[in-house]
């Protein structure tokens, strides 16, 4: 069987297309973009031209909440000298979940590319299973697994290890939340570059006498940095934008970006900063993606 | 102690998984809750009242039903055009094809407050009123991309070998499409669109600054936690994520018999 198949179709990507219906075929591809594209032109290019255009507006005169065409870039430095702080907790909140989450998930990505063996479907349904449970309830239930008198924090004050007597209502609680509700974001793309690893390699390493964890440390995890960083951006960008844990799980001190985003959308109708906040933080992240991935020396994230 | 190192990694595996249903269990344990204040965050006496009568708060069912109709009609508008996408971008050579993966990509790169917040000041400027198709053109957006990774990943996992067989059979183009290509792929679209109903149903964040008044169910759940959500809404939680975990195992089930028939089908060829 296998002499009569051509081994150059095993590229199924861009197959060359025969050079005289090649122009045809590229309208055929152009027709099949249309609506999708046109689509995320219209409602996600143009909405981050608008955001834009608003964070430069500036107040009508008398009419609150009414804003005109401006170019006021001190919007821009009122945004930032009124919101540095949920800047700054932002991404550190952010950073500290995505490296939990990056001990956390490794070795269950790990078990299920390697040792999974029948498990491994059943195993990947269960960790995007927690999808299908509501994101706010999950988010809620935490505040009932941390409670005062719970017995995580009763254990943890009995060896006088949470500064503030507490968990719930204080930033540990809101890192907390961020790691798990984001951690599905590194098991997958973990898994995905752990699974195309040959498991030859490891044992290759062992029988050269490197020992587990050298080998590991040698072969394995250097094979598997696209998905760390696949898995790190998954994880920080939500995070980093997220105002649901810092609500429900934090004190009022512990708001981020995105409650400043919302309240000042929402609530104090203060169009032109919430849009310079959202901004700067759409920029940030994106200087972040791009920077990292060069580094990384990965394109393949899509 | 030895057989302890050896299955260090399995155990620690096993916990996680663990973790990641603690919360769902809570959830699950609650809505049996009789609650003692308005918060049901204890448990307090075990009841199956907020099972018997799931739409006994005003507004729950209400803002359920809404969410579904919106996942629905989004879902199927998204994975018309995600798939569409894929296949452009999986069996067709043209030029732009960077710029249309950057433009795939940027959607999933960028925090939800953006999305929802950019989405906002467009809506608010060109004032187009909040509310049902704000919210479902914003779902549409933000699902598309992740229906075109998902039918991708489909189309380039599948053996070529099977549209060869077709050809040199003399199938045209259109009915391999049809009798081959299409009934193969078509689990990974419902995979896709299985995805992106979920997305839309739960999406709280993107909602929140498109709904103006309108009570998505997440939405509900937003505002009854300042003042205690029902226990109705634990209910029909759990009663969403048992629902679509046994649909996603038999989907799962159905398709691995499959992929094994036509496996030895083509093997015995």
């Amino acid at each position: 069987m296998p002499a009569i198949v051509p081994t150059t179709t095993a590229k199924t990507d861009a197959p060359a297309a025969s050079s005289g219906s090649s122009q045809r075929r590229s309208r055929t591809a152009y027709l099949l973009l249309l609506p999708g594209l046109g689509w995320l032109g219209v409602f996600f290019v143009i909405p981050i031209a608008t955001l834009f255009f608003t964070s430069l507006q500036a107040p009508v005169e008398g009419r609150s909440g009414v804003y005109q065409a401006a170019f006021q870039i001190s919007n821009y430095a009122q945004a930032l000298g009124d919101y540095w702080p949920q800047f700054v907790r932002s991404f550190i909140y952010a950073g500290l979940a995505t490296v939990l989450a990056l001990v956390i998930a490794y070795p269950l990505a790990y078990f299920i590319a390697f040792k999974a063996g029948r498990w491994r479907a059943l195993m990947l349904v269960l960790v995007v299973a927690p999808f299908f449970a509501s994101f706010l309830l999950r988010t809620y239930a935490w505040r009932t697994i941390l409670a005062d008198e719970g017995a995580i924090t009763t254990a943890l004050n009995a060896l006088h290890l949470l500064p503030e007597d507490r968990i719930l209502n204080t930033s540990i609680a809101v890192v907390l939340g961020l790691t798990y509700n984001f951690l599905p974001f590194m098991i997958l793309p973990l898994y995905a570059s752990l699974e195309k690893i040959d498991p030859r390699l490891i044992e290759a390493s062992g029988d050269l006498y490197a020992r587990p964890f050298t080998g590991f440390r040698k072969v394995v995890f250097p094979l598997s940095l696209p998905g760390v960083v696949a898995g790190t951006l998954l994880t920080f960008i939500p995070a980093a934008g997220d105002f649901i844990n810092a609500r429900l799980l934090g004190a009022p001190g512990d708001s981020m970006v995105g409650t400043a985003i919302q309240v000042n959308f929402l609530q104090f109708r203060d169009y032109p900063i919430a849009s310079a906040l959202s901004f700067i933080l759409m920029a940030f992240i994106l200087v972040v993606v791009f920077t990292y991935i060069r580094r990384a020396g990965t394109e393949d994230l899509v | 102690m030895r057989w302890l190192r050896r299955n260090i990694i399995g155990i620690i595996a096993v916990l996680v998984l663990v973790y990641l249903f603690v919360p769902i269990a809570v959830v699950a344990v609650l809505s049996f809750n009789q609650p003692e204040g308005k918060y049901n965050v204890t448990f307090n006496e075990f009841s199956v009242s907020a099972w018997q009568n799931i739409c006994g708060v005003p507004g729950v069912c209400e803002s359920f039903a809404l969410s579904i109709q919106i996942g629905l009609l989004a879902t199927v508008i998204a994975t018309i055009f995600g798939t569409m996408i894929a296949f452009a971008l999986v069996r067709y050579r043209f030029r732009g094809r960077d710029s249309t993966n950057l433009l795939i990509f940027l959607p999933m790169a960028t925090p939800e407050v953006v999305l929802g917040s950019s989405l906002l000041a467009l809506f608010l400027n060109i004032t187009f009123p909040l509310g049902f198709w704000a919210v479902t053109i914003a779902h549409i957006m933000f699902i598309v991309s992740f229906i075109v990774v998902a039918v991708k990943a489909r189309l380039q996992g599948m053996d070529p070998r099977l549209e060869e067989a077709s050809r040199d059979l003399y199938a045209s183009p259109r009915a391999t499409f049809r009798y081959v290509t299409f009934p193969l792929v078509l689990p990974g679209i419902l995979g896709a669109a299985l995805l992106g109903f979920a997305l839309s149903f739960d999406d709280f964040i993107i909602t929140f600054f498109n709904a103006g008044t309108m009570v998505t169910f997440p939405v509900y759940i937003w505002g009854a936690a300042q003042r205690g959500i029902p226990v109705q809404v634990y209910a029909l939680a759990t009663l969403v994520f048992f629902l679509s975990l046994v649909l996603v195992l038999v989907v799962q089930g159905v398709n691995a018999r499959r992929r094994r028939r036509l496996e030895a089908a083509v093997a015995s060829s």
